[in-house]
């Protein structure tokens, strides 16, 4: 194998390993329009990391906790329903970040490996960044996984049972934001979610306990980021969203087996 | 003789969106006593448990808990997600990490052990109610809060569950706070009864309770024999009469 294929792999399973266990999490809260919200505003970050000249990864971290947060507060207020809140903020930090990078003039970059990915340009630096926060997230996430786990099944039990759920919830979002942040190179901020949650869906069907559930979406990921590349490779295809169709293929197949597999 | 009250709550009030839901409330549970909050729909009863659990901060009013006190909370509802593969077992220790000897126990104790390994959204109503009391018995409480813990439990159940919760305080030694919607239902179990609608209507002995003019007036005198479905047809204004209607 050459030095090229090895990097966009070791990338993309940087990702999806820690896609895995999150991705579930998502899936349990009912969170995947939150993730999409979150990945919108990433665009916005890009277009930060430009003018601040830092990396955009840092970038989109930064802006999507700073969207995580101000959503938690206006979620507070009850004014309006959480989907219609999301919604809005969604579609206009995207349309934001299109506008703002639009105007940058003297920037030329290409928006659609933003919006899709483009891992097939991965390099050495951007590898460092995402195994970097794929091992922060990882640990974060061993460490929290029981408070979590209570608190995603009901938060006032977890509460009284002695869990600070309101941090716990912030710490879960500052996880988010990281994946966003370092998936972004993988799929592109569009896709992002499908990445979190499909395979964590497809895991469902095979899982007796919420680790291997994880465990397993994890796999059923660095799976489709194998089967998306090859066929980029094979048949020349742009390699995000071959990537987010094997994990849907994979989800179909699984479901077939695990109903086959039933009495 | 005179027993430090496990907690007790002072004049609390509280408005959520501009309208009162509770006003003036004091009630207070000693150890090994059960107190049953009962009360129609709307009259307060889960916004004043929210306040008591920490959940919920009063506009007013005073909560006093004593020292170290280890609270098991029943919730009302509880549905864990369809996506989430979790046991009984895994749920139970949720809360707390224990064994599966312990957990085994405390499921016997409860008359659910059958169901240990079973997936916690594939038990029935019942079965649900006993794991969520293991889960709160796991913590080895001082006071039990149980928000309506026989909903969704049949007759026969009904009547297992509330021995089984009568019977905890002489053995386990804690106090209990039952939320009900009936006072039949727990009469037998308890020993003092406040009857709410977003103020104190009366308290005392649920004997006392069912003879007394303010219970009658809330639920009606029909309503206070029958009364599992009570049909509000007036309006109560703030000091608990009728309004005309």
């Amino acid at each position: 194998m050459d030095e090229f294929l090895l990097r966009v792999l070791f990338g993309g399973f940087g990702v999806a390993l820690i896609a895995g266990p999150l991705g579930a999490f998502i899936v349990w809260r009912r969170m995947a329009y939150f993730g999409d919200t979150l990945s919108h505003s990433g665009l916005l970050g890009i277009v930060f990391g430009i003018v601040l000249d830092v990396n955009p990864a840092l970038g989109i971290a930064v802006t999507c906790l700073g969207v995580a947060l101000a959503l938690v507060l206006l979620q507070r207020q009850q004014s309006l329903a959480t989907d219609t809140l999301l919604g809005i903020i969604s579609h206009t930090t995207l349309s934001l970040g299109l506008v703002t990078l639009a105007s940058l003039e003297t920037v030329r970059c290409d928006l659609a490996s933003y919006l899709f990915g483009d891992i097939l340009s991965v390099s050495i630096t951007d590898l460092y960044w995402i195994w970097g926060g794929n091992l922060f997230t990882i640990s974060i996430l061993v460490w929290l996984w029981r408070p979590l786990l209570a608190a995603t099944v009901h938060e006032e039990l977890a509460y009284v049972e002695g869990i600070p759920v309101f941090r716990v919830r912030l710490i879960f979002m500052l996880l988010i934001a990281i994946v966003i942040a370092v998936a972004m190179k993988v799929v592109g901020i569009l896709l992002i979610t499908s990445l979190l949650i499909i395979p964590a869906a497809a895991a469902q069907r095979f899982a007796q306990s919420p680790e291997s559930m994880a465990v397993l979406a994890s796999f059923f990921g660095c799976l489709a980021i194998g089967l998306g590349l090859y066929a980029s490779l094979q048949w020349d295809t742009p390699a995000g969203p071959s990537v987010v169709i094997a994990t849907t293929t994979l989800f179909i197949l699984g479901s077939a087996v695990s109903r086959w597999l039933q009495p | 003789m005179s027993v430090d009250p496990l907690l007790k709550m002072e004049n609390i009030s509280i408005s959520i969106r501009g309208s009162p839901i509770v006003q003036g409330v004091s009630l207070q549970v000693k150890p090994e006593e059960i107190v049953a909050l009962i009360g129609p729909n709307g009259a307060g009863k889960s916004t004043l448990v929210n306040i008591m659990l920490g959940l919920l901060r009063p506009d007013s009013g005073r909560i006093v808990i004593k020292n170290g006190l280890k609270i098991g909370y029943m919730p009302q509802k509880l549905i864990v997600p369809d996506t989430l593969p979790l046991t009984v077992q895994r749920f139970i220790t949720l809360g707390k990490p224990a064994s599966r000897i312990i957990v085994r126990e405390l499921l016997i104790e409860v008359g659910a052990e059958r169901i240990l390994d079973s997936p916690v959204q594939k038990i029935s109503g019942g079965e649900l109610q006993r794991v969520l009391l293991a889960r709160a018995l796991l913590r080895q409480p001082d006071l039990l809060v149980l928000d309506e813990p026989i909903q969704g439990v049949d007759l026969n159940g009904q009547y297992e569950l509330h021995d089984l919760i009568g019977n905890l305080p002489r053995k386990r030694g804690c106090g209990i706070l039952m939320v009900s919607h009936d006072l039949h239902l727990v009469m037998a179990t308890t020993d003092h009864v406040v009857c709410l609608n977003r103020h104190v209507c009366c308290s005392g002995h649920p004997d006392h309770v069912a003879r007394d003019p303010a219970y009658l007036k809330l639920f009606g005198i029909e309503g206070a024999r029958t009364l599992a479905i009570y049909h509000h047809d007036h309006h109560h204004d703030i000091h608990g009469s009728v309004e005309g209607k």
